[in-house]
């Protein structure tokens, strides 16, 4: 039987050594983030809508003067909630610089569904002069590009601080966060209790803010995140079933075997 | 081994009266004689091959969409994954794949070293499997380039910067490599290239290793790790064979799938969603899970071209182990002190690859350092040692046979008769 | 899967040579068939991401200005990654296209049917026989036999309304969907 405790062994340690590798690797210094409740983790996770939509107001209020989301097209936000009327509404309060005219000067039309949200600056120097020599990054992946990518964004978005800790040589013009990799971004804190008007009636404190434009980030990095949960259930249930008629194949044929 | 068989179909039998393909495949796929003692371990060989089918098939149609420039690669691939119909899907599948078939085929070289599946006669067919991992470690790197993401950027400029390591050619083989003066559009063109014709590369070679396997007196080791002596050792690899590897697959399926649906970036670096920047390292790059190890024995040696010397006979050593292990039985069932060393390399391969994980500095240096002395002493000094010291178990007399317990006399000639070919 | 025979030879004394029972043949049927369903699901999303991708279909619409258009005057604009022949038909070319004998036709199909105002005459400028973009949009075109386009690839003729008269060209010129928003811009799509 020694083959057999092989066999598990094998596997079992390799899976091991996946799981415990793959592991975010910690920095040389560790922040300890918070962790919030997202009702899109999990394999039966979906995007909350209200929070999304929620969100979407709360990036066109304070987030959009500086970043935009250029994979993050208006025909997006369908898969939020909006109808096709209300969408083509949102898109038309943008101007999005298209072709030029027959004098060569730039033609700026007015949004439609299959334009993305632009970028506030018109090009990456413009932005660094505009905002102490940093340019904000385009949002649209954000949630996916940084470690335990929603908790992060909460966080960074809660953790100011109005002093630096006792000795912290903080640089002029940046502040101090809690989560932010070395403490300092140019990012001055953004959210206030009560600045953003809620349609929908609830509570805008900061850290509701925050979480609804966390959410609405996540839907922004990744469309196709409820299709692929549900896509993956059914997949899921298709190889249980598979397996076990194969097993059950398996073990008939080899039952006149002796081994 | 079995006479050709006789094709009813008309069309099958004017075919192969003129391109015996049928009756090939029916030799191979069919007859082929598989020791009926194999367990699951020996289905990942199999598992391997259907993956790669399907790294080649998401690839190409990947590929289709894909823009192999600087301006618009990043771009393009999340176009994929939010305008193309099941795009997110097809490279989900392709990048969490790559994991998989380098796990598939961990497993089976792991389960190669332990039944030692590399003694003669099948030198040949394991020095080809080492030339398997080589151009899929190559396939890997030059594919993670290609998203164009700050990952993508910097493992490109510090893997190929590997060679500035060497002497009066280093410098001007880096330059080569890239086509510039920095890692830049020609040399993610050229990755998109290569990334295209290395699969094919690798497909050539697992023919070549399946037919260095289905050689008669060589084919399929087994658990016992003897020869079959007769058809009552074996059974046909079709339906026996065929049947196990693609349950063993559908149940490997069912954790792929875990992963795309579940946890598709489980195993990316969120870095790489970050487009690439020339001006802006990531404080801490680290390569794929799969490359971890090498990357530890790569930063254990203090000096820049021994690192890469090192790193480089870490694969290179693999292509002599046939030839270091002197031990006359192949299973690691029959080898009672051998057995512990072979357990001892695999934790000592997994202790590299989590230091290979951790920033170069304080106690994971000298670990990675012992770890990877130790790596190569279990190839160059235990493998050798070991074989000649040891006295192996009292091995079967057969693979239908049980195993003979109780140390009693070994029949006339079994000693050495398990090794010799059927 | 689908070959349940038991082999003969090899390790042929281990296998007990039972005829196929229903319930065993079921079993292999059943495996085989949701095997073949998986992989003909697995094949679809291959297949479907070769179709057009969500940015490509959202580009469907485009606005075209029409007030720089005198009469006499054509302009081709790209829509869907085509040419579309947009034409401000003079009173000659409308009466030639109102007064043909739609009977004796190729493809008979009244002008009216084909232009939502008459002075306007939107088409897609690719003739109907292989593909190719017909000639009489610029001042100095060939405009064929009958006043209006005409295709040097293979001789296709075409009139003051698109339709085709004469040449391999099975159909006339194909009109888009297209909608006017006021009476000098119109949406294609």
């Amino acid at each position: 039987m020694m083959h057999k405790r092989a066999t598990t062994a094998i596997v079992v340690g390799l899976a091991a050594a996946v799981a415990a590798w793959s592991a975010p690797v910690s920095a040389a210094e560790q922040i300890e983030l918070p962790s919030y409740e997202w009702s899109h983790y999990g394999p039966f996770g979906t995007i909350d809508q209200a929070a999304a939509q929620r969100g979407f107001q709360v990036y066109q209020q304070v987030c959009q003067s500086c970043h935009g989301m250029e994979l993050f097209y208006f025909r997006n936000l369908a898969g939020i909630g909006f109808t096709e009327e209300q969408i083509e509404i949102v898109a038309s309060e943008y101007f999005i610089q298209d072709g030029y005219d027959d004098f060569g000067d730039p033609i700026e039309r007015e949004g439609r569904a299959s334009d993305s949200f632009p970028d506030p600056f018109p090009n990456d120097a413009a932005a660094a002069a505009a905002n102490g020599g940093v340019v904000p990054p385009d949002l649209s992946v954000m949630i996916k590009a940084r470690p335990s990518g929603e908790d992060y964004m909460t966080a960074l978005l809660m953790g100011y601080e109005d002093e630096p800790p006792e000795g912290f040589d903080l640089t002029l013009g940046k502040y101090y966060n809690k989560y932010f990799p070395g403490h300092q971004i140019s990012m001055p804190q953004m959210l206030y209790d009560d600045m953003v008007m809620y349609e929908d009636g609830t509570e805008s404190t900061a850290l509701q803010n925050a979480k609804d434009v966390t959410i609405f980030l996540a839907y922004t990095a990744e469309p196709h995140h409820d299709e692929r949960k549900q896509l993956g259930m059914r997949v899921m249930l298709f190889l249980i079933v598979f397996a076990g008629l194969m097993y059950a194949t398996k073990r008939q044929l080899w039952s006149a075997v002796k081994h | 081994m079995a006479s050709a068989p006789e094709w009813k179909n008309p069309v099958i039998r004017w075919v192969d009266r003129r391109l015996p393909i049928f009756t090939f495949m029916h030799h191979e796929y069919v007859d082929y004689p598989m020791p009926k003692n194999c367990t699951y371990l020996w289905a990942f060989g199999a598992i391997s091959m259907i993956i790669l089918m399907i790294m080649i098939a998401t690839g190409i149609f990947l590929a289709m969409h894909y823009v192999a420039h600087t301006d618009h690669a990043f771009n393009s691939v999340e176009r994929i994954m939010r305008d193309v119909n099941y795009g997110w899907l097809l490279r989900y599948v392709h990048a969490n794949g790559a994991s998989m078939f380098f796990i598939a085929v961990y497993i089976h070289t792991f389960r190669g070293l332990y039944y030692g599946s590399y003694k003669e006669p099948r030198e040949l067919l394991w020095m080809i499997g080492v030339a398997i991992l080589l151009v899929m470690i190559l396939t890997a790197f030059t594919g993670y380039v290609l998203p164009w993401g700050q990952m993508s950027f910097w493992a490109a400029t510090v893997i190929t910067s590997l060679f500035s390591a060497f002497p009066v050619v280093g410098d001007p083989i880096v330059t080569w490599l890239w086509g510039g003066f920095s890692v830049d559009q020609p040399t993610l063109n050229r990755f998109f290239a290569l990334h295209y014709l290395l699969p094919f590369v690798i497909l050539g070679l697992s023919v070549l290793h399946v037919a260095a396997l289905h050689v008669p007196g060589v084919g399929s080791n087994n658990p016992k790790g003897i020869a079959i002596q007769g058809p009552q050792d074996s059974v046909p690899f079709h339906p026996y064979a065929t049947i196990k590897d693609l349950y063993a697959f559908a149940v490997f399926l069912i954790i792929f799938a875990a992963f795309v649906f579940y946890a598709p970036n489980y195993l990316g670096h969120p870095d790489n969603y970050v487009p690439a920047d020339p001006l802006v390292t990531p404080p801490h790059i680290v390569p794929e899970w799969y490359f971890l190890p090498f990357y530890a024995i790569l930063r254990a040696i203090p000096d820049k071209l021994g690192g890469v010397l090192v790193m480089f006979a870490s694969i290179a050593v693999l292509f002599v182990i046939p030839w270091l292990d002197t031990s006359k039985v192949r299973s690691c069932t029959y080898r009672p002190i051998y057995k512990w060393f072979f357990w001892l390399f695999v934790a000592n391969t997994m202790l590299l690859g989590y230091v290979g994980a951790k920033p170069a500095e304080g106690i994971w240096v000298l670990l990675a350092q012992l770890g990877t002395a130790w790596y190569f002493i279990h190839f160059l000094v235990v493998m050798p040692v070991v074989g000649k010291l040891e006295k192996p178990s009292p091995l079967p007399t057969s693979i239908s046979e049980p195993v003979l317990h109780g140390g009693g006399p070994l029949p006339s000639g079994a000693a050495a008769g398990p090794m010799e070919k059927a | 899967m689908t070959d349940t025979t038991h082999p003969t030879g090899v390790g042929a004394d281990d296998h007990q040579e039972t005829g196929g029972t229903p319930r065993r043949d079921f079993l292999y049927l059943a495996t085989g068939a949701v095997g073949a369903l998986g992989v003909a699901g697995a094949a679809w999303p291959f297949i479907h991401s070769m179709n057009p991708a969500l940015d490509t279909l959202a580009l469907g619409t485009i606005q075209v200005d029409l007030s720089m258009l005198d009469v006499g005057q054509s302009i081709t604009v790209t829509w869907r990654g085509k040419p579309v022949f947009i034409r401000h038909r003079t009173e000659q070319e409308i009466e030639q296209a109102q007064t043909t004998d739609v009977a004796d036709l190729p493809d008979p199909q009244p002008d009216s049917e084909r232009v939502q105002r008459p002075e306007w005459l939107v088409m897609i400028g690719i003739c109907t026989h292989l593909g190719c973009v017909p000639k009489g949009q610029k001042a100095g075109d060939p405009t064929g036999d009958f006043g209006g386009w005409f295709c040097v690839c293979h001789g296709s003729h075409y009139d003051t309304s698109g339709r085709i008269r004469r040449g391999p060209a099975p159909r006339n010129l194909d009109v888009p969907a297209y909608a006017f928003l006021d009476d000098m811009t119109i949406q294609l799509g």
